[in-house]
């Protein structure tokens, strides 16, 4: 018996370290490489075809995204191929681990400091020819340490989404629409009827932010530099986020049977919410029949405020064509591209000087873009996307919680990443 | 023993065996081994590096970075031990209620399915397995509609008067309600003020969440009908004289199915409760495409937690300690069932009853 076991260990053994030999065969040079680095020249290997990789949102934006690469293919003559994510993050992490990276990928403001900080993206905003035409806050969202990652693809501001049918009906005119947080406890409450709240929106920091903003308080500040996130400020925010939700005036979307801000302003369970303007591709196909408006946030104590999305153009620090990507991104983020996307599925142009054509482009939107002025970018500093969903843990009961409280732990974390 | 297989191993006609042996099992062992043992080993060393998702595992700029990784998650004091405890907690409720559950229930079903005056037996047996050949990501879905807060459930609950939780968004736990209702709102110093991996016991003892009881009702919907199918299997391997035998001495229905039956499943027993575990202490699939971890974290496991360090937070060297604490655990308990179910004799007390009534005084 004991003989037996003995060369059966032996045998699995062998094989453990025949099997280690071949995948050690396998990876080849990828074992140890650490090849590329940022800062020096760009790579420019013309043989190899460039692959972009997106999250998204539907047809429309694969198509749109598809036809704009095709068109740049077509006129530089390097390949260049579009392949839709399942999981982005999970297709990204596996390309970065194997050290073969997409070479154009969308990346949000969550993932940046996580790819940033071991190395896999390639700093290249600096290097972009259009770079002072983005707008500053946007920048700030896609600088980490100090070095410009990233050029913005595209963003989304909050406004307030207003059902003109349910106003009417309430006896409000234009003049109604609120522009201070009184105003807007009063509309609110106004709207607010048997089956219907004033005010909706989804129980998180991406929204209730918002108020935090508008009281002149933030999670970090603008370079996510140093945690703020329990200054008088922006416990003020959450407080009269508090109020609303306790006088009955406001929901979370959840609350009342949505799956979001959205769904619950396009079922007309509340006759306002505050959404981005990804809102109007759902209420044109899902709620066509809703007629709604759309304003600025109310102003609060601290002046206007509002909360900022944002997605970028990554380059992968071990693309072989570092040269030709840039080429490609700068193409994509050009005037012409980003206001053809805005046409095809929506988004906001990245760059000031689209702004103008935008606006008269979408004269029922301007507010959102309106909010540029001010917006407030999210925190950027690794582990944040952590804090943050901890926070959103803990909004979900603020109705009863403490905002000082909630605030604090949030404050403990944030300090705790910057150490 | 030893001496008969000393003596067939020299014989000539059977020397080849032991190499054909090997040859024959090379092709698995291979592959498990490729696709098995080499990759926990490399997880295993993960758990122990600062690798940051770049490049291999093995390339010069990771290091080694002893038990770092271990002690963020039970003893950082940070948010990752916080994440971890909470993780844990939910999952734990989760083992404590759908283990026993789903046992308890595979196992009548298949008393009843089993029985020879069952008019068609065939029809129930594919009914209730039918839940368990649907992939989990497809009854995830219909779980979400039925228990949405204006759902089929809900429509249920109010046609008999009960205003229904809103399921998959009601954060609170079952206990902590339960407690509420007569009138304890928060509990002693003693819970709230002491915390384990980085919260409260009194939130330990919330219980699950409403929205994992929705989960906790789907895997025992799921998965009963698998471990039916096994005790049907172990039920009709019981041969009908032991029962018979218990008939004739006077036993009843109930002292049989306790006294003679159950006994017999013990091996099923410990199959099913020892998959039951494994599979509750996983539990990934529902999370990844129902709730992911929502709402208020009461939906978190390690699994999912996990799997999130790794992929959106580039923590590698977190994700992989998370799933080998995971499996330290889950080792442990299958130990520990495996003990508690393990053959014994007979203590004296239970004994006495069948004894032969002692004679005492015979012999003046």
């Amino acid at each position: 018996m004991q003989r037996r076991n003995s060369r059966w260990l032996i045998g699995t053994g062998l094989a453990v370290a025949g099997a280690l030999t071949l995948s050690a065969c396998g990876s080849g040079s990828g074992f140890g490489g650490d090849s590329a680095d940022s800062g020096g020249e760009l790579t420019s290997d013309s043989a190899q075809g460039l692959n972009v990789l997106i999250g998204s949102s539907g047809d429309a934006e694969t198509a749109s995204v598809n036809a704009a690469v095709a068109a740049w293919s077509e006129k530089t003559g390097t390949d260049a191929k579009v392949s839709v994510a399942s999981d982005l993050n999970q297709q990204l992490a596996q390309g970065f681990a194997a050290q073969k990276p997409a070479d154009v990928f969308y990346l949000s403001t969550d993932a940046l400091a996580g790819y940033a900080s071991n190395g896999s993206l390639l700093a290249y905003g600096d290097e972009l020819a259009n770079k002072d035409d983005f707008y500053p806050s946007l920048v700030n969202s896609f600088t980490y340490e100090g070095d410009f990652y990233c050029a913005p693809k595209d963003f989304s501001t909050l406004g307030l989404v207003i059902n003109t049918d349910l106003w009417a009906q309430a006896g409000l005119t234009d003049a109604d629409i609120p522009t201070t947080w009184d105003e807007l406890a009063a509309v609110s409450k106004t709207l607010t009827t048997d089956g219907q709240v004033g005010l909706a929106l989804g129980g998180e920091y991406a929204r209730l932010g918002a108020f935090m903003a508008q009281a002149g308080g933030s999670l970090m500040n603008e370079d996510s530099t140093e945690a703020t996130a329990n200054s008088a400020e922006s416990v003020a925010g959450l407080e009269y986020a508090q109020t609303l939700l306790n006088d009955g005036v406001m929901s979370y979307a959840s609350e009342i049977g949505a799956g979001w801000g959205g769904e619950a302003f396009g079922k007309q369970l509340s006759a306002m919410t505050i959404e981005g303007n990804w809102i109007t591709g759902a209420m044109k196909s899902d709620f066509p029949e809703v007629n709604y408006t759309v304003a600025e946030l109310p102003a609060g104590p601290e002046g206007k405020g509002t909360l900022q999305f944002t997605n970028c153009w990554g380059i992968a620090a071990d693309s072989p064509n570092q040269a030709a990507a840039l080429e490609l991104v700068e193409q994509l983020t050009s005037k012409d591209a980003q206001l053809t996307f805005s046409e095809e599925f929506g988004p906001m142009p990245s760059i000031q000087s689209a702004a103008d054509e935008w606006k008269s482009a979408n004269p029922t939107l301007v507010a959102f873009l309106d909010g540029a002025d001010y917006a407030q970018g999210v925190p950027n500093v690794k582990g944040a996307a952590d804090v943050t969903s901890d926070l959103n843990a803990q909004l979900e009961s603020l109705k009863t919680g403490d905002a000082q409280a909630i605030l604090d732990s949030v404050q403990k974390n944030l300090e705790a990443l910057l150490k | 023993m030893s001496t008969p297989a000393r003596t067939s191993r020299r014989s000539g006609i059977r020397g080849g065996e032991t190499a054909s042996g090997w040859l024959f099992t090379a092709p698995m062992i291979i592959l498990l081994g490729l696709f098995l043992v080499i990759p926990v080993l490399m997880a295993l060393w993960v758990s122990f590096s600062d690798w940051n998702g770049r490049g291999s595992p093995f390339g010069g700029t990771v290091s080694f970075v002893g038990l770092d990784n271990y002690s963020a998650l039970v003893g950082g004091g940070g948010l990752a031990e916080q994440d971890f405890g909470t993780a844990l907690r939910n999952n734990a409720w989760y083992v404590l209620l759908v283990v026993p559950i789903q046992t308890m229930l595979s196992l009548l079903l298949a008393v009843l399915v089993n029985r020879q005056i069952l008019r068609g037996r065939g029809f129930f047996r594919t009914a209730f397995y039918f839940p368990s050949v649907t992939s989990s990501v497809a009854i995830t879905v219909l779980w979400l509609f039925l228990f949405s807060s204006s759902g089929a459930v809900n429509k249920l609950l109010a046609f008999i008067g009960v205003n229904g939780p809103n399921w998959f968004n009601d954060p609170s736990g079952v206990l902590h309600n339960l407690l509420a209702a007569f009138g304890v709102d928060t509990g002693p110093a003693a819970l709230t003020g002491n915390t384990f991996l980085g919260i409260s016991f009194w939130e330990w003892l919330a219980g699950p969440s409403v929205a994992m009881s929705a989960f906790i009702l789907m895997a025992v919907f799921t998965t009963s009908g698998t471990f039916m199918l096994l005790f049907i299997a172990a039920l009709q391997n019981l041969s009908g004289d032991v029962v018979e035998a218990a008939m004739m001495d006077g036993a009843n229905g109930w002292q049989r199915f306790w006294r003679v039956t159950l006994p017999q499943l013990r091996p099923t027993l410990f199959t099913v409760l020892t998959l039951g575990l494994i599979g509750a202490w996983q539990v990934f699939d529902q999370i990844y495409t129902g709730t992911q971890g929502g709402p208020g974290k009461t939906t978190l496991t390690p699994a999912y937690l996990s799997y999130q360090a790794a992929f959106t937070n580039q923590a590698w060297g977190q994700g992989a300690a998370i799933a080998f604490i995971l499996f330290v655990i889950i080792v442990v308990f299958t130990l520990f069932q495996r003990w508690l179910l393990a053959e014994r004799g007979v203590s004296a007390r239970r004994m006495r009853p069948y004894l032969p009534i002692p004679t005492s005084g015979g012999s003046k």
